[in-house]
């Protein structure tokens, strides 16, 4: 099994270390993983913001980086990401038949993370531990678009040590939404603190996500607050990675 | 308990009358304001957590609700699809049944049909029933301008719209008129057209409430309803409402007339059988609301009940300019509320922040489409783009993907800044180059030196402000994924 690793781009400068966690994590299963050296963003950003030609410019680069790379899968840590480029490549290049296939095909080799290791791996306990009670926020585009909710939760509910619990209204975005954080950051910061009091109200001490982005909305929340909540990506938890938190 | 003290009025602003102008440039600050109002949050935060509640709890009960779902989708596809076909057969329907059937252009035609006739019937007293439709046209405050020399007496009849009609207030939720109000706020109203204090007790303000309507009911000249559906079959208006005030507007009046939205429209009478099923479930959590009024043209020879004379007003207003394009799938709707419910964003807000008619998710897809996109450019950056609009919607609209529209087409229209516009073309340029890419990250990391302090940047001004006001900021790391490969893992 041979594996083309996307790193979005903000974990790529950001938080590497969630990469890393994936890197190990596969290489532990056997799988041979490429970084394609190519590759910078998806173009999400530009998406959300309505800027569609400057997104397919971003994407038509994303496609070639992907195209090239010999591999089974490609595999990403993000929901959001995965879903920009299998749900909303095809979208975006509508009108252009030709880029729209290319899309589709590389579309269907792009995995979510947590749905790769569960559905395509067949793996369930990675003989992880973790010491702690945790609520885990699923990511809206890997709740609506992808339909992967179970995934994260089989594999942490195999992580000894790790109590996951409910928290109220847990479907509801933590408010981070691309550009939306600062346009419109007063009603951005309410939606964070909403899932803030749920996570208090749940008790737990530590917030897990499949998505680095919603974590740096909650975390830079969390700590602007003064909540000592330890916060990982879920490849961290399963790695045993906790040098630096997410 | 203070009930020697005469009833304090809160100063409000009259939204009824400021809606004119519709200020929809400014959710971010209304927002703000919002966000701020902890009686405000009470208050939707009660309403939505139970409707959503209720909601969920009925479509589990529910196995064939994906169905019904993908059925009301494409009952409504074809609609769109054959509407003109549509509008034809209804309009010859309830004709036939001796009604009056006009095609309103825009508001400006509704009210003046509506106002010429109250002027024909010498109308002194009009009752209405709920109706988003009449909200959006601003009927009432049209007729007591531009009609005011008949001196008419407009009474909203649905409990929650009589109180903002009393409070000068305007709806912010599509089946919760005032959800934004308390039991404590309703009260203040209500006193104020008692004339004198009366407790916050559902009972007693229910009984006021309740005799006062009795009184406008019997005493009036016209009633006016909207329309949940219009069945083009038979010509058929379906009103859906739990306190039964539709029944006794459409059936007390001698003149009944309805202002229904043409995308009301569904083709047969069997398929209200769908739309029934999605709506209550949808919009209040009941498997079927406490009344489901048909009413079929002008009362008959022989007949028992029904208005001597019925007027059918269908409702353009910007609604067939949407036919045949990306953005047909908005004239879907049913107007449940059930996006509105679930949205993270009203949810923080409330309805008045998007300062339309039409609050939530499909307020900030329709507001925009309906007034053209120069008019509501704030509305599409109101949303996250969760999509939990979408998964709520009985007819499934997929609103999140048509506000991405919505922001393309202030793209593509020129109307977003200068600024934005440069950033995006930079952001592609640099992302189109892996070198390029490689390199901001470098400078990114040497300029935030200054400004790192405990794994956090300090507070920035200028535009990322936006981010530090509220939120840490997170410094880029160290050493970039990439390098940290390139070394080995």
């Amino acid at each position: 099994m041979r594996v083309a690793l996307f790193v979005p781009c903000y974990v790529d400068l950001i938080n590497p270390e969630v990469g890393v966690s994936v890197v190990r994590v596969l290489r532990r299963l056997g799988v041979e993983v490429v970084y394609p050296e190519g590759q910078t963003c998806c173009g999400q950003p530009a998406f959300n913001s309505g800027f569609f030609d400057e997104a397919r410019g971003v994407a038509r680069h994303f496609l070639d980086v992907f195209e090239r790379e010999r591999c089974d899968y490609v595999v990403c840590p993000s929901g959001s990401c995965t879903t920009m480029v299998a749900h909303y490549y095809p979208f975006i290049f509508k009108e252009q038949p030709e880029v729209r296939e290319r899309s589709e095909v590389v579309g269907h080799r792009v995995r979510e993370f947590s749905d790769f290791l569960v559905n395509v791996l067949g793996t369930r306990d990675l003989g992880a531990r973790y010491e702690g009670k945790a609520v885990f926020h699923t990511g809206c585009h890997q709740r609506r678009e992808l339909g992967k909710l179970e995934e994260p939760r089989e594999l942490l509910s195999n992580v000894e040590g790790l109590e996951l619990l409910g928290w109220r209204n847990e479907e509801l975005c933590c408010g981070f939404g691309g550009t939306f954080s600062v346009k419109m950051p007063d009603v951005s910061t309410a939606m964070a603190d909403e899932k803030i009091r749920a996570l208090e109200e749940s008790g737990a001490d530590t917030l897990i996500s499949g998505d680095s982005s919603c974590l740096m909305h909650l975390k830079g929340r969390l700590r602007r607050t003064n909540h000592d909540t330890r916060v990982y990506h879920l490849a961290q938890i399963l790695d045993g990675n906790f040098g630096k938190a997410g | 308990m203070e009930t020697s003290k005469p009833p304090r009025q809160r100063e409000t602003q009259d939204r009824r009358r400021e809606g004119i102008v519709s200020e929809v440039e400014g959710f971010n600050e209304r927002g703000r304001g919002a966000v701020r109002d902890q009686e405000l949050h009470d208050s939707v935060s009660l309403f939505t957590n139970k409707a959503v509640a209720a909601r969920n709890a009925v479509l589990h009960a529910l196995p064939e609700a994906p169905e019904l779902r993908d059925r009301a989708y494409h009952i409504k596809q074809e609609t769109m699809a054959n509407l003109d076909r549509y509008l034809e057969q209804m309009a010859e329907a309830v004709e036939a049944r001796g009604g009056n059937v006009f095609f309103a252009k825009d508001g400006e035609d509704a009210v003046r049909y509506v106002g010429d006739l109250a002027r024909r019937k010498n109308a002194k007293v009009i009752t209405k029933s709920k109706s988003m439709a009449t909200e959006e046209i601003e009927l009432n405050h049209r007729l007591e301008e531009d009609y005011a020399d008949l001196d008419l007496e407009i009474v909203e009849t649905d409990l929650g719209e009589w109180i903002a009609q009393l409070a000068g207030d305007t709806p912010s939720h599509i089946v919760g008129p005032i959800l934004h109000m308390n039991r404590r706020r309703v009260a203040e109203v209500l006193s104020g057209a008692a004339g004198e204090e009366m407790p916050p007790d559902v009972q007693a303000l229910g009984t006021f409430a309740r005799k006062r309507l009795r009184e406008k009911f019997l005493a009036a000249d016209i009633g006016i309803t909207g329309a949940n559906f219009g069945v083009a079959e038979t010509g058929t208006i379906a009103t859906i409402t739990n306190e039964g005030n539709a029944r006794l507007v459409t059936s007390v009046p001698p003149v009944h007339v309805v202002v229904m939205g043409i995308e009301k429209m569904i083709p047969r009478f069997e398929d209200l059988s769908v739309f029934v099923q999605l709506l209550g479930r949808s919009g209040t959590g009941q498997k079927i609301t406490v009344y489901t009024n048909f009413v079929t043209g002008a009362r008959g020879e022989g007949e028992l009940d029904g208005a001597e004379e019925f007027h059918l007003i269908l409702l353009d207003n910007g609604r067939s300019k949407l036919l045949g394009t990306e953005f047909e799938e908005a004239l879907y709707c049913i107007r449940c509320g059930a996006c509105l419910n679930v949205c993270p964003v009203y949810r923080q807000t409330g309805g008045h922040a998007y300062g339309s008619t039409y609050s939530g998710p499909i307020g900030a897809v329709i507001t925009p489409l309906l007034k053209g996109t120069k008019e509501a450019k704030d509305l599409p950056h109101a949303s996250s783009l969760c999509g939990a609009c979408w998964e709520a919607c009985p007819v499934g609209i997929p609103l999140h993907d048509l506000l991405l529209k919505l922001r393309n087409r202030q793209v593509e229209e020129g109307v977003r800044g200068k600024g934005e516009t440069l950033a995006f073309k930079g952001f592609e340029n640099t992302m189109k180059s892996p070198a390029l890419f490689k390199i901001s990250g470098k400078v990114g990391r040497v300029a935030q030196k200054p400004l790192v302090r405990d794994d956090s940047v300090r507070p920035l001004p200028g535009p990322l402000s936006a981010w530090t006001n509220s939120r840490e900021l997170p410094p880029l790391a160290e050493k970039s994924f990439r390098e940290i490969w390139k070394e080995g893992i």
